[in-house]
């Protein structure tokens, strides 16, 4: 008998079915799977090259504000605007046109990516960690806990999102900070839902036991054993949630219950902009919602992928 | 009674049952799972007690209530000089470290998420033992111990074989340095060949550690080989206890009769010459179990006072105080089974069903007027 | 005249990871009338080589043949297969509730599939057959049972049913896929006695798979060995066990706690069952073996004749005379006097 026991060779074994295990993909780790088949995803390249591309954007757009010496906020009242006081159409001067006000549109359109992806990602962080700790909480701890939180998701369910937008709005005034947290608490409720179903299916496996069986307290088999068995879930819905929130932001601007202006903002330039269209001012119109629309399909097109490589069969675990 | 052997008592439990509820149909009523009822047994430290028995006998259950994973419906469990059949989740922490586990899925008990040193530092983290960098040292040694390249601390589960996942299990249980180490099935998922690496790596870390071994299988060869005493449970209750090899020589109960002749040996002269007891139909369901001694429905030994009256666990036949049955009945040796017919109505030994090919044995004529009976569904 | 004649199968399966060879270059044969138990432990290859053979394996990458009852089973056209499943040769697997369909009444079940075969018999007849064969399998109160759903029957009793519904039509050969595996062991013996003495009545050739070498010294006549997707070793029940030839096989018995009945340590095989992926050249055993030579690690041993034993054959380079083998054996044994924990290659 060896007083050390010798070292296991390397390698995977098979597990205990036959073949169909052999087909098995062996010895990666799950994360390493995903992102393998992300990687060969061509669709998720071209998203995600796009997604980059608004995210730098955003950062740049200071860049372009030196460039042509258009600030996002500033008016050209003479050259901005034409006779009529309405705007100028795009040229070698206003790349894409001025808006009603006689602001740089592509300037404000820039601008306007930093609100939407502020907003965007804000909100669904809100969304996820509500979300997320909610829905662990009622599937974990079950009983009189999941019993209030249903009860809470379903009152909020019922609440009508744009009065209570509204109301918040007249309230206390518009804000970044408002539409952030009035979208993400809209949010979480789906959320919460999915993470608690994943619990419940998953609190009777065996590690979980285990985890009890060591004496590990709720919290830490909630969060350290349960949440990454979930997180692949959490991540699919995330990224499908950022366009929402992306979207949603701008129909509150353009109710005009969003970011208050000048700030620029899509929604808020849709909103104005649809009072100009009929008389033929067309890329005040057009161009913002080009701008929206882009960022939403780069959006879900990557988070379809995403749900792709993290959920290949529909089945939770890679 | 108890059986006992050299070293002091580590666990006493008296009495213990566990019952779980089953919601009830379209009239609601209140049915039960007997999954334990009335169980009692003492282990001796340093010592591997098995328990053997097929599916509902309610040894899984058994296992989880002495860990405390349930709560105890009633009865007693004394471990270690500590009643700990009530203790709060609180109280019962400190004691967790004492008490450990090994499951019998080595796919299922491992976190797919997580990384095996992360698993294998659970216990230090959870009890706050060590951190940092002292406790990777601690978790590649315990590692090393098992048998598994301490390189591989960052792997997730899905990168190891069934047998290495076992051994990380293992590993887990190990950090406390229990006392108590509760087995529930460890072995029966793994491969043959690497099933014997397993016990002989269960077997060494006894001797130096001096672990006490709770062994539950349902594959008797193993349970044989591992254990000191074992105790053969049925529906809910024990039915035999005694010391390894006694139980197979001198069983005592019919079931363990049955359940010994059943397994299949891997020697083929010894299989030939073996009259196996086929017994007819399956383990009935825990919600309902049978009168009297729950056997009496495929016992070939019934009489009317087991459908009657519940058999205690207790010596029979002149045995010592370290061999209890709980049967009205218990077969002397060099009985033959086959040499008996069950003497109630209610029996559901099939004696004959024309045309069938499992003739309760080669025609023998029945003693009493037997009848067909339809069989307990569903396990 | 073998019934059922395999001949250089091998199967290999395109997977993201590369080409899993699961089975690699096996043959054997199954005599009418007779029971060949294969036995092998996960990634040997021994269900893979029956699936394939009844044609449910998709997208396998297959060569060599088939033959039974002068047929090719795998050059066979998917509708010459349909014919042959159920009627000439039955199949029954290891997890009868997933194998059964779970909304219809097994009697149905069984009758759907005695008319697609037997077009001659009504719908009572197939029916009162249905019921008949649930009692043949010592199910009580068949006419009744017949048409219960499958929840209603316990573990045994849906195995049983199964191998009624697989011997409905009295086929030649019957494979059964590690049919008992999930069972418990009283319910095990019953219905391995059930499918033995459907054999009695029936002279039905049946190929039993299994990871069980107590199931095989009890109803196997001939045992084939398979490890690593190849044929280690094949010999008659007695042989198998008292005189087996490869370390395969030897490994095997000596880690079985039943085989030896003292509380000493196991020996258990070192190491790990084999990667299918690239699998190395020589033997696949090498990397476990305690006789391995260097031949074993270049070169794959043919199986040959072993032993004294007609029909006995093994794959292995160690001498295949019994008293060399004893002495090498002896050598072996002398050297690593007890188990390990088993790790180390």
């Amino acid at each position: 008998m060896s007083a050390v026991p010798e070292l296991i060779v390397e390698g995977p074994g098979t597990g205990p079915a036959d073949v169909p295990a052999a087909k098995k993909i062996e010895g990666r780790n799950p994360w390493r799977l995903a992102y393998e088949r992300l990687r060969t995803d061509k669709a998720a390249k071209i998203s995600f090259g796009v997604i980059v591309l608004i995210i730098v954007l955003a950062f740049v757009a200071p860049l372009f504000t030196k460039i042509t010496h258009h600030g996002p906020n500033e008016v050209f009242s003479n050259i901005g605007q034409n006779a009529n006081g309405g705007p100028v159409p795009p040229s070698g001067l206003f790349w894409l046109g001025t808006d009603a006000s006689g602001r740089d549109l592509f300037i404000r359109i820039l601008y306007g990516i930093r609100i939407s992806l502020l907003v965007g990602v804000l909100s669904t962080g809100v969304s996820v960690a509500l979300g997320v700790v909610f829905g662990l909480a009622a599937g974990f701890l079950g009983g009189v806990v999941d019993a209030v939180i249903a009860r809470m998701i379903d009152v909020l369910l019922s609440l009508p999102f744009l009065v209570v937008a509204l109301t918040l709005a007249y309230r206390y005034g518009g804000s970044l900070w408002l539409v952030v947290f009035v979208l993400g608490f809209f949010s979480f409720t789906a959320l919460a839902r999915i993470v608690r179903g994943q619990v419940i299916s998953l609190r009777q496996k065996e590690y979980v036991e285990a985890a009890r069986a060591m004496g590990a307290r709720s919290w830490r088999i909630m969060f350290i054993d349960l949440l990454p068995n979930v997180m692949a879930q959490v991540i699919v819905y995330a990224s499908l949630l950022i366009p929402l929130a992306i979207v949603g932001e701008s129909s509150l601007s353009f109710l005009g219950v969003g970011i208050p202006p000048p700030t620029a903002d899509w929604g808020d330039m849709i909103s104005d902009a649809s009072g100009y269209y009929q008389f033929g001012y067309w890329w005040y119109l057009f161009f913002p919602s080009l701008a929206l629309l882009g960022t939403t399909l780069a959006f879900n097109i990557f988070g379809d992928s995403v749900r792709d490589a993290l959920d290949p069969r529909g089945s939770t675990y890679v | 009674m108890t059986v006992t052997t050299d070293g002091d008592v580590i666990l006493e439990i008296e009495n213990v049952v566990k019952h779980f509820p089953v919601r009830g149909g379209v009239f609601r009523r209140k049915d039960y799972v007997h999954a334990v009822d009335g169980v009692n047994l003492s282990v001796r430290r340093g010592t591997t007690f098995g328990i053997v028995g097929e599916t509902g006998c309610g040894k899984s259950t058994l296992a989880r209530c002495i860990a405390r994973l349930y709560d105890l419906t009633s009865g007693r469990i004394e471990f270690d000089g500590k009643d700990i059949s009530t203790l709060s989740t609180g109280k019962m922490r400190p004691v967790r470290r004492e008490i450990q586990m090994i499951f019998q899925d080595p796919y299922g008990s491992l976190n797919p998420r997580r990384r095996v040193g992360s698993i294998i530092g659970d216990p230090f983290a959870i009890h706050g033992i060590a951190s940092g960098a002292d406790r990777k040292k601690r978790v590649q040694e315990l590692m090393e111990r098992v048998g598994l390249n301490p390189e591989h601390f960052n792997r997730f589960p899905a990168e190891f074989s069934g047998g290495q996942r076992q051994r990380i299990g293992v590993a887990r249980a190990l950090a406390f340095q229990p006392k108590l180490i509760i087995c529930d099935e460890p072995v029966s998922a793994l491969d043959v060949s690497i099933q014997a690496q397993v016990i002989n790596l269960l077997a060494d870390l006894q001797s130096e550690f001096g672990l006490t071994y709770i062994f539950i299988a349902h594959d008797l060869s193993v349970v044989r080989h591992v254990s000191d005493q074992i105790a053969v449970m049925y529906l809910g209750k024990i039915t035999e206890v005694t010391r390894a090899e006694k139980l197979f020589t001198t069983a005592r109960h019919p079931y363990t009769g049955a359940l010994l002749s059943a397994v299949p040996v891997p020697d083929p002269d010894q299989s030939d010459r073996r009259e196996q007891i086929i017994l007819v139909g399956d383990v009935p369901s825990p919600i309902a179990p049978p009168s009297g001694c729950r056997f009496h429905p495929r016992c070939p030994k019934a009489v009317q006072q087991c459908v009657t009256d519940e058999p205690a666990l207790e010596s029979r036949l002149g045995d010592g105080p370290d061999h209890l049955a709980a049967c009205h009945r218990p077969m002397a040796v060099g009985e033959n089974l086959h040499d008996f017919r069950p003497a109630i109505d209610s029996s559901e030994r099939i004696i004959e069903v024309p045309g069938s090919l499992l003739p309760d044995d080669a025609g023998a004529a029945p003693a009493d007027p037997v009848r067909a009976q339809a069989e307990g569904s569903d396990a | 005249m073998a019934l059922l004649e395999v001949e250089n199968l091998e199967v290999s399966f395109r997977t993201a990871d590369g080409v899993v060879r699961a089975v690699r270059d096996i043959s054997y044969h199954v005599e009418a009338g007779k029971t060949l138990g294969i036995v092998g432990e996960s990634g040997s290859g021994k269900s893979v080589s029956t699936q394939t053979i009844m044609g449910l394996t998709r997208g396998a990458q297959v060569s060599g043949r088939a033959i039974f009852a002068g047929q090719d089973l795998l050059a066979a056209s998917s509708a010459q297969l349909q014919e042959i499943r159920g009627a000439k040769i039955g199949m029954i697997f290891q997890d009868p509730l997933s194998s059964l369909h779970p909304y219809y009444r097994v009697g149905w079940q069984i009758v759907e599939m005695i008319r697609l075969h037997d077009k001659a018999m009504n719908k009572e007849q197939a029916w009162a057959r249905a019921a008949e064969l649930l009692g043949l399998v010592g199910i009580p109160q068949p006419e009744r049972r017949v048409r219960d759903f499958p929840h209603q029957f316990s573990g045994g009793m849906r195995q049983r049913a199964m191998i009624a519904m697989a011997m409905a039509l009295n086929p030649a050969l019957l494979i059964a896929d590690e049919p008992t595996t999930a069972l418990d062991v009283t319910v095990q013996a019953q219905v391995l006695r059930v499918i033995r003495r459907m054999q009695e009545l029936f002279g039905t050739a049946v190929i039993l798979i299994t990871h069980d070498l107590g199931v095989i010294a009890d109803v196997a006549d001939e045992v084939l060995v398979m490890y690593g997707g190849k044929v280690m070793e094949r010999a008659d029940r007695r042989t198998l066990f008292y005189q087996c030839h490869h370390p395969y096989t030897e490994g095997l018995l000596q880690s079985l706690p039943a085989y030896d009945s003292s509380r000493e340590r196991l020996r258990p095989i070192p190491g790990q069952p084999p990667s299918l992926l690239t699998p190395p050249p020589g033997c696949p055993f090498a990397p476990r073996c305690p006789y391995v030579m260097d031949r074993c690690r270049t070169e794959m041993p043919a199986l040959d004749p072993a032993g004294e034993t007609p029909g006995h054959l093994s794959a292995c380079w160690l001498p295949h005379q019994s008293a060399e083998r004893e002495q090498a054996r002896r050598q072996v044994m002398e050297a690593e006097p007890a188990g390990s924990t088993g790790a180390g290659a």
